[in-house]
């Protein structure tokens, strides 16, 4: 992995890259009012505050509305199949600890056909960062009810509305070994998506945000209690975590200091009924990464290889009369 | 996988001299010079019947003889005592000449106890008269039900005309060790080193080798035990003989398919393999997983199948080409993630170790019935390159083969191996390591400002992909249809240049195979194909056949999609043509069978279907490799236009 003389030049000459640089050809499609669009627009403006080079940034979906987000990312993407997008995310990181890895997926995806993946990429705790865009829907196939969508929905396949409690992200993924990171943040306060972007991407280790959004098409007015009344949304703040601005203090009164470390705060936090949390829930840096621990002691090169197939070839080594091992026969 | 506990020798130990005097002369009398043999041990699971096979075959293959072991494995850890189904061990075949199979029926049993025995004379894997040893501790057991059954069974084994000798396996290692459930095996392997006239030094340093990881007492011990059971025989048995033993001129090593398998992917240059267990796959990645670390690579054991394979997806599409070694039911799960590598054009090595199907199946035991589905197993169009080991050594390099032609050609490549292969050992020459094996470093040049990620080229239709870290390359890979720019396109003609791209690729590499070279002759009357594990056999047959005069030959498929061309021509120079294949077939005994619904096996529905030519097939999915014997009635019949009695179906 080596990087010719110009290339290294060129790197130096363009540092300094702008919102632009991370906006690709494609022009987004999602439906207007649609809270994908904060999310992408959190997403460039992360990378160019930390000055992330496109061709080292990686973006990995599923399928579904959410999962569209990497081809509008000018940075390498992956969209891939329903459900997976973590294990390919995991497949990337573990030999390039050089590129920085997004999985964007949605409610669907994660929570639902890709759950058994979720539970254990929150286990292996690799280096890259989740963000789970749940509207609490079926969108790009029109309005069936998800694994998190509210009991007694109406959508096409719950005609006389979802029979089922949802199942709630937060307390699901807390609840799981190795969880490193964990926040929540609406996509309707830009300034918090961001801070919280930011706090993830920093994170060493598996960052999981659940980013509430809205989805203007089949969840119309879903959150709008939570909108209109910013008492429902209880900020937790903390220096290790969230810290308001003077402007958004003003108007969400309704705070709590939560030291992120407190995992069983965050579990009680995450189990609130009439309000939504907001913030980082969970933040412990000291949780071992997998592509740490599985990265090679060693560089991989061809004399390596050669003697320790000659190692193995000693063991189970038939010679002629005479003949010996070449190494380290038994 | 016994090994006998702490204590060294016990009292009842023959003193140091007297035992080096018995090893000095093993036989009491001539042996008889024959050219192979079928040798099998059998116990109860955990009675270290498989460890004393392999080092049997071990120590046969250092003498210089040809061989091929199959372990006899039950599908449960600890299924019940003396029980038919239980019945665990290991068949060697030794001989004078090479081995490429497992051959037919045992000439020589040695058996724990009667039930396992007759497990092996229901399962009619022993010759008329074979000579057969059986541990005689039952026929005084406290429990008269055990006494009574070994009394039936050795007395319908005598009936039957087998030669029977009863061996006190239990009071002769009892002298040496107090628990001789955990020991036996060496005791027998001392046996049959006296039987089959086999260089002591070589016993010992075998069980040396066996133990090598264990405590000195315990070598000792089972040296000890070795050289009993060989002192024991020289003393007690008449049975000697003696297989002419070919000087070992090139080096060697003996592996199973498996373990060949995970070499390969040293080998290969590939640095990551993600996998789920599945019988018999994993030990491949057992072994894989001892080794591959100390060479900067990882074995990643995912949380599903999915996740195995589209993990090495994420890895091959980050850097070098990765692995995913699975079996049937796998294959199945990774059908999708498979699709989505052909449509993004990620190479990615799939190894699959076939085993009986369908759904659960036979885990452990073998059957080709993955064929189908490796091609087209994914939903749509989804060219893939499928190709088939025949041979342990073969195993190890069409790995390499394999990761070669999906970085090549930006392709999927599954190789089929299958059960019969994976435990089976077999020397063959020492690979010589060649740095042109591996794969080159990744690519992180700066794209040119004017490439496309899909720049399909006209003649191969293989594109240049572009890698993360490479500037100028940002594109966002994707499994819908997409145009030369990796954007989402459902424009129909968009649609199918991806799909004539992706099938071009499969032609060119067509294009640069040769059909594997007739086995007999060039014309005669009946060819017989196969593919994969069964080509030993299938060639031993054609040869045993040519030897009395039947125009018979054989053709060995390597690549099963694309196909080699010029099979068609060898077709056409023979009188009729069947295909030998270890999977079903429709019997066309069936009075429900006819020419309009009869189901062929698998090569042979895809030689009819490209060549219309009437090919008929054979074969069995009894969940054992295919004999010769089984071939050579099968192509008789063939050749007498008579319905073959097809092999037990």
């Amino acid at each position: 992995m080596t990087a010719s003389m110009s290339q290294c030049l060129m790197q130096m000459v363009q540092t300094d890259y702008q919102i632009a640089d991370y906006q690709s050809d494609i022009t987004p499609r999602w439906c207007t009012g649609c809270g994908d669009n904060a999310i992408l627009t959190a997403m460039q403006r992360l990378c160019r505050d930390e000055q992330l080079p496109p061709e080292k940034t990686v973006c990995v979906s599923g399928i579904g509305c959410a999962s569209r987000l990497p081809h509008y990312m000018n940075a390498y993407g992956f969209h891939g199949i329903h459900g997976r997008a973590l294990p390919i995310a995991e497949g990337i990181k573990i030999r390039r600890p050089d590129l920085s890895v997004f999985v964007t997926t949605g409610d669907g995806d994660c929570c639902s056909i890709g759950a058994a993946h979720w539970i254990h990429a929150v286990r292996y705790n690799m280096n890259m960062t989740m963000l789970l865009h749940d509207n609490n829907v079926y969108g790009l196939t029109k309005k069936q009810a998800s694994p998190t969508s509210p009991k007694g929905l109406k959508s096409n396949t719950t005609p006389f509305g979802a029979t089922l409690n949802p199942l709630n992200p937060l307390s699901v993924t807390l609840g799981i070994s190795n969880v490193s990171f964990v926040a929540q943040v609406p996509d309707w306060i830009p300034e918090l998506l961001y801070d919280v972007l930011s706090k993830a991407y920093h994170h060493k280790g598996f960052s999981f945000i659940r980013i509430l959004q809205r989805c203007p098409n089949f969840m119309n007015h879903h959150f709008d209690a939570a909108v209109q009344d910013p008492l429902r949304v209880r900020m937790l703040t903390h220096a290790d975590g969230l810290r308001l601005k003077p402007e958004l203090s003003r108007i969400y009164k309704n705070q709590e200091t939560h030291d992120p470390l407190d995992l069983n705060r965050a579990q009680a936090l995450a189990m609130l009924d009439e309000e939504i949390p907001v913030g980082v829930l969970y933040s412990n840096p000291h949780v071992p990464c997998y592509d740490e621990l599985r990265k090679g002691k060693r560089p991989s090169t061809p004399q390596l290889v050669e003697t320790v197939l000659n190692e193995e070839f000693d063991k189970v080594g038939i010679w002629p009369e005479g003949q010996q091992a070449t190494s380290n026969g038994e | 996988m016994t090994e006998y506990g702490m204590q060294t020798s016990s009292h009842d130990a023959p003193p140091n001299e007297e035992r080096t005097a018995l090893r000095k002369s093993p036989a009491s009398g001539p042996a008889e010079v024959i050219q192979e043999h079928i040798v099998e041990i059998v116990s109860d699971s955990g009675e270290g019947a498989q460890r004393c096979g392999q080092s049997l075959a071990s120590i046969a293959a250092r003498s210089g003889h040809g061989i091929w072991t199959v372990e006899i494995i039950p599908a449960e850890i600890q299924p019940p005592h003396r029980s038919i189904a239980g019945a665990s061990g290991n068949r060697v075949r030794m001989a004078a000449h090479k081995v490429t199979n497992v051959g037919d029926k045992a000439d020589l049993v040695i058996a724990f106890n009667e039930q396992v025995l007759l497990s092996r004379l229901n399962a009619n894997e022993i010759k008329p008269g074979a000579t057969i040893l059986i541990e005689e501790m039952w026929k005084c057991d406290k429990d008269p039900a055990v006494a009574e059954n070994y009394e039936k069974v050795t007395a319908e084994v005598r009936s039957k005309g087998y030669k029977l000798f009863e061996i006190p396996m239990q009071t002769e290692c009892q002298k040496y060790v107090p628990d001789p459930t955990k020991g036996k095996n060496m005791f027998v392997l001392g046996i049959l080193c006296t039987i089959y006239s086999l260089d002591t030094a070589l016993a010992e340093a075998q069980v040396r080798l066996t133990f090598a990881k264990k405590d000195q007492k315990i070598v000792d011990a089972n040296l000890e035990l070795l050289a009993a059971g060989q002192a024991w025989a020289a003393e007690n048995l008449s049975v000697r003989y003696m297989i002419p033993a070919a000087p070992v001129v090139k080096p060697q090593i003996v592996t199973n398919g498996n373990a060949a398998l995970a070499l390969g992917v040293v080998a290969s240059g590939m640095e990551v393999c993600s996998m789920y267990p599945i019988t018999p796959a994993t030990s491949a990645s057992h072994y894989l997983s001892t080794i591959f670390e100390k060479v900067g690579c990882v074995v990643h054991q995912a949380e599903d199948e999915i996740s195995a394979a589209t993990f090495a997806i994420g890895a091959s599409y980050a850097g070098k080409c990765a692995v995913t070694i699975t079996s049937g039911p796998g294959l199945s799960l990774k059908q999708e993630a498979i699709g989505l590598a052909v449509m993004t054009e990620i190479p990615l090595v799939v190894i699959d170790v076939q085993r009986g199907g369908p759904s659960t199946g036979l885990p452990t035991k073998v059957e080709q019935g993955d064929m189908m589905s490796a091609m087209f197993g994914s939903h749509g169009d989804a060219p893939k390159v499928v190709m088939a080991v025949d041979s342990i050594e073969d195993c190890f390099y069409s790995v390499i083969t394999a990761r070669k032609i999906a970085e090549t050609f930006n392709m999927v490549v599954v190789i089929l191996s299958d059960a019969a292969l994976s435990t089976a050992q077999q020397p063959f020459d020492r690979p010589e390591f060649n740095p042109d094996w591996l794969a080159p470093p990744v690519n992180q040049s700066a794209v040119p400002e004017d490439a496309h990620p899909y720049d399909w080229d006209e003649r191969t239709g293989i594109a240049t992909r572009f890698i993360p870290g490479q500037p100028n390359g940002m594109h966002c890979l994707t499994g819908l249809a997409h145009d030369r720019d990796s954007h989402v396109a459902y424009d129909p003609q968009i649609n199918e240049e991806g799909l004539l791209n992706r099938s071009r690729k499969l032609a060119a590499l067509q294009k640069t195979l040769r059909l594997a070279p007739v086995y007999g002759d060039e014309e005669g009357d009946l060819l017989l194909i196969g593919w994969g594990s069964t080509r030993g056999a299938i060639e031993e047959a054609v040869k045993i056949m040519r030897a009395k005069g039947h125009k018979v030959s054989s053709l060995h498929l390597k690549f099963i999609q694309p196909m080699a061309a010029g099979i068609d021509a060898v077709m056409k120079r023979f009188g009729k043509v069947m295909t030998i294949e270890n999977n079903w077939n429709d019997p066309e005994s069936d009075p429900l069978i006819d020419p309009s619904n009869r189901r062929y096996s698998h090569l042979a529905m895809l030689l009819r279907s490209r060549w219309l030519v009437d090919v008929d097939c054979w074969g069995n999915a009894r969940g054992q490799p295919l004999k010769p014997a089984e071939i050579i009635e099968a192509a008789m019949a063939k050749l007498d236009d008579k319905k073959p009695t097809a092999g037990g179906q």
